[in-house]
């Protein structure tokens, strides 16, 4: 560039509009836009007219209107709503993350709008019908841990969405009055590849749904319910060789031998098969006709089944090739031995308590399981993992075999439990776990805990993106620890510790470099959480206010940053500060 | 199993951490330290959110409360905790699957004891199971099972004691809580569990 040229003339841009736009098309990480659009003026207005895909990690943090101020071309809106610990019920109903403001500034700003993936948020059957009338390009749907809606509003997405690829249902507290959504799935319609309703809970029509995944010949992802039953199974499979991944009805019924028979051969297709699921009332029986579809099976979700060491052990070892699994803890430490001996490649393990509230310290897994499968599967690097026993020492071992861990999800389920052989606090185990997997992003803490973990955790954990509390830690040093050492924090989530309000205000200044932070049962009181949000006015404080709790305490606080201001929907036991 | 959770509890109060606020004095009778509310306001607020929660699909939010036969009194459960999903509670409710074995067939099944209200209900269901594994048997072995002379069977099962009982002593309730797995045992090998009172059940094999 020429130094010497006149102030007065505007520089040319090295290149057109045109061409920068066309380069920015294909950045496609979300960080990386970020980071483009923060370059220049130009940049930032290129990078807004060529992004097509939006994340709202926190529906409150923007307005619909600031998004379609913003990005006018947007194809593809992933929204998260509550707070996560709604998903264990500690958030009120109707607490709000309403889909429908969303969906009315979308609907004059992308009427193309072709996919909508919502998590944690409310969705009312009328929501969907809009959705289904005044998007007719509309693709795809993924509702995850959603409440507000019933089957009638999937009868309208069926009914309406033309062009529908995908229909994904998930985890969703729903009123399920019944399966004839299937039916409204017009007999022209033919475009789907993803449909999963393994969650939902009454019977479809399954003539329907056996004509339906006829004639969707690309039809690559089923998941049914459980109420889907063998024999019904093999007739969809025999329609649809094409499917990767699978999720079974139930796996109970009596079946002949010539069924059996038309059942292992249907499995015996499936060479290509990567996921499987459901599984549910799985016997022993049964199981083989799974083993010629496991060969290049690399994730096996088996959180519905019941099984035991032996049955699993004999599952995995036809998955030579897996990479996730999940299982129920019923399989015991044994099972989780043949994981190890069996998964080399395995990356991913979630180990689910059948019969959480159950105090029998005879069911589920222990330590020595997860050890085992340290042992064996090396690559593994993402685990949750309920038991009811733990020790430091193991799981120092268990870091040392796998360094590379980067979601640590521990959950001793008797609040407050020390280290069972040693009785000490689990400090030490916490402790391991920061200093040896330098790649930690995500932590979750259970058992016996004082401020020592937190101290670690501040030390050495300089990767931590999201950190679960619940039952841990001695005064607020604790915290302030946490909020002062990890500079890349951008979810805290707390519950029943002993934190209050010199914790809180300490963070003051983190907050806005955060996604939110979520204290309930703590120490807080209502004038501490006054301070703050005096003091930081770009932040939302708010406070659950439910009745049984006196009137300065502050039960539930919900921290987050915000550029659209305070929330012009909060129910009445939602005090904004 | 409440003697354990108490020595846990006095093991806390004998390392002396401090994990409450300083300076508070909590009640300390059936309160685990760190946990902000007594088991009475619990209950409370799990029958408050039943009444707020009109959905149909009240789906194991209210689990802790409404199932009291199965939590020690000793140990108060807490909303949320363990931080299992909803959907999750559900899948697995009726998690009291057992084995059952059969002298003689040669694969076991397994039965769901949720399922069952009474020892009745669960032994015609296994008479149902049973009776079609032993027809596979007949058309492997190409030889035909005597029919006339059924053999008889008498239900055990193991306890969690690992004593084998006979079935139908104690109550329906007390048995599946109790019970680990089930055996249909040949009379002939089913000496000294019973005397000639005992109830056989014949299996129409």
């Amino acid at each position: 560039m020429d130094c010497k040229r006149n102030r007065d003339m505007k520089s040319p841009p090295p290149f057109p509009d045109e061409v920068l736009e066309r380069i920015l098309s294909f950045i496609t990480s979300r960080k990386d836009r970020s980071a483009v659009s923060l370059v220049s003026k130009d940049w930032y207005n290129a990078e807004r007219w060529t992004r097509t895909s939006i994340f709202i990690g926190n529906c409150y943090s923007v307005s619909p209107q600031i998004v379609i101020r913003r990005f006018p071309k947007i194809k593809s809106v992933t929204i998260k709503g509550k707070p996560r610990f709604s998903d264990f019920n500690l958030v009120p109903p109707n607490w709000g993350a309403d889909i429908q403001a969303w969906l009315f500034a979308f609907a004059s700003a992308y009427p193309f709008l072709e996919e909508l993936r919502l998590k944690r948020m409310t969705v009312s059957d009328e929501s969907l019908e809009f959705l289904s009338l005044k998007f007719s390009n509309f693709k795809a749907l993924s509702l995850l841990s959603c409440d507000g809606f019933s089957t009638d509003g999937l009868a309208f997405i069926a009914s309406n969405s033309k062009n529908l690829i995908e229909l994904d249902i998930q985890e969703n507290a729903i009123d399920d009055f019944s399966g004839n959504w299937l039916c409204c799935f017009p007999e022209n319609f033919t475009s789907l590849e993803i449909l999963n309703f393994a969650n939902l809970n009454s019977d479809v029509n399954f003539d329907a749904l056996e004509r339906l995944v006829s004639r969707c010949r690309s039809l690559r992802v089923l998941k049914v319910n459980k109420n889907i039953q063998l024999g019904q199974l093999q007739r969809l499979l025999v329609k649809a060789p094409q499917l990767t991944e699978i999720g079974t009805g139930s796996f109970l019924q009596e079946l002949n031998l010539q069924q059996y028979a038309e059942l292992a051969c249907a499995f015996n297709h499936f060479k290509n098969l990567h996921t499987l699921s459901g599984l549910w009332e799985v016997t022993s029986v049964y199981l083989p006709v799974l083993y010629p579809a496991c060969t290049n099976l690399t994730f096996l979700n088996l959180s519905t089944a019941v099984l035991q060491s032996d049955e699993l052990a004999k599952v995995l070892g036809h998955c030579p090739r897996l990479q996730r699994l999940w299982v129920l803890d019923t399989v015991g430490d044994a099972g989780l031995q043949s994981v190890g001996s069996s998964c080399p490649l395995l990356e991913e393990l979630r180990v689910f308590p059948a019969d959480p509230y159950s105090q029998d310290i005879f069911h589920g897994v222990t330590e020595s399981g997860f050890l085992a499968v340290s042992r064996g599967c090396r690559r593994l690097h993402y685990v949750l993992y309920f038991c009811r026993q733990m020790t430091n020492a193991a799981v120092a071992t268990i870091v040392q075999n796998c360094p590379d861990f980067t979601h640590f999800r521990l959950c001793i389920m008797n609040p407050h439990q020390p280290d069972y052989l040693t009785d000490k606090p689990m400090d030490e185990a916490f402790g391991a776990i920061v200093k040896t997997c330098t790649k930690l992003q995500r932590l979750a803490v259970s058992g016996l805990l004082t401020d020592m973990t937190f101290e670690y955790i501040a030390k050495y954990a300089k990767n931590l993106e999201t950190l679960s509390v619940a039952f841990a830690g001695s005064s607020d040093w604790g915290m302030q620890c946490v909020l002062d050492g990890c500079p890349k924090l951008r979810k805290l989530e707390i519950r029943d510790c002993p934190f209050g309000n010199a914790a809180l205000l300490s963070g003051m200044e983190r907050y806005e470099s955060m996604r939110s932070l979520w204290m309930s049962a703590c120490n807080l009181t209502m004038n501490g959480c006054r301070l703050l949000a005096q003091e930081m006015p770009r932040l939302n404080v708010e406070v659950i206010k439910e009745d049984e709790s006196e009137d300065c305490v502050a039960e539930k606080v919900y921290v987050y940053r915000s550029v659209a201001g305070p929330r012009s929907d909060a129910p009445s036991f939602v005090l904004t500060l | 199993m409440s003697s354990e959770a108490d020595n846990s509890s006095m093991n806390f109060d004998e390392t002396a951490l401090t994990l409450g606020l300083p300076g508070k004095s909590r009640p300390s009778v059936g309160e685990k330290s760190g946990v902000k509310r007594e088991f009475s306001e619990m209950v409370d607020l799990n029958l408050h959110k039943k009444q707020n929660n009109d959905q149909e699909h009240d789906d194991g939010s209210q689990v802790e409360v409404t199932e009291p036969a199965k939590s020690p009194a000793s140990k108060a459960q807490v909303v949320g905790w363990p931080p299992v999903r909803s959907f999750r509670k559900n899948t697995i409710k009726s998690c009291k699957y057992v084995k059952v074995a059969v002298d003689g067939a040669p694969y076991l099944r397994k039965v769901d004891l949720e399922l069952y209200t009474s020892y009745q209900q669960l032994l015609t269901s296994l008479e149902s199971m049973f009776s079609c594994f032993t027809i596979r048997n007949r058309m492997n072995d190409g030889k035909p099972m005597d029919l006339v002379n059924g053999s008889e069977y008498v239900p055990t099962y193991e306890d969690k004691d690992g004593d084998w009982m006979l079935v139908g002593d104690v109550p329906w309730k007390m048995f599946v809580e109790s019970c680990r797995r089930l055996r249909l045992m040949k009379s002939s090998e089913a000496l000294g569990l019973g005397n000639r009172h005992t109830p056989c059940y014949k299996f129409p094999f």
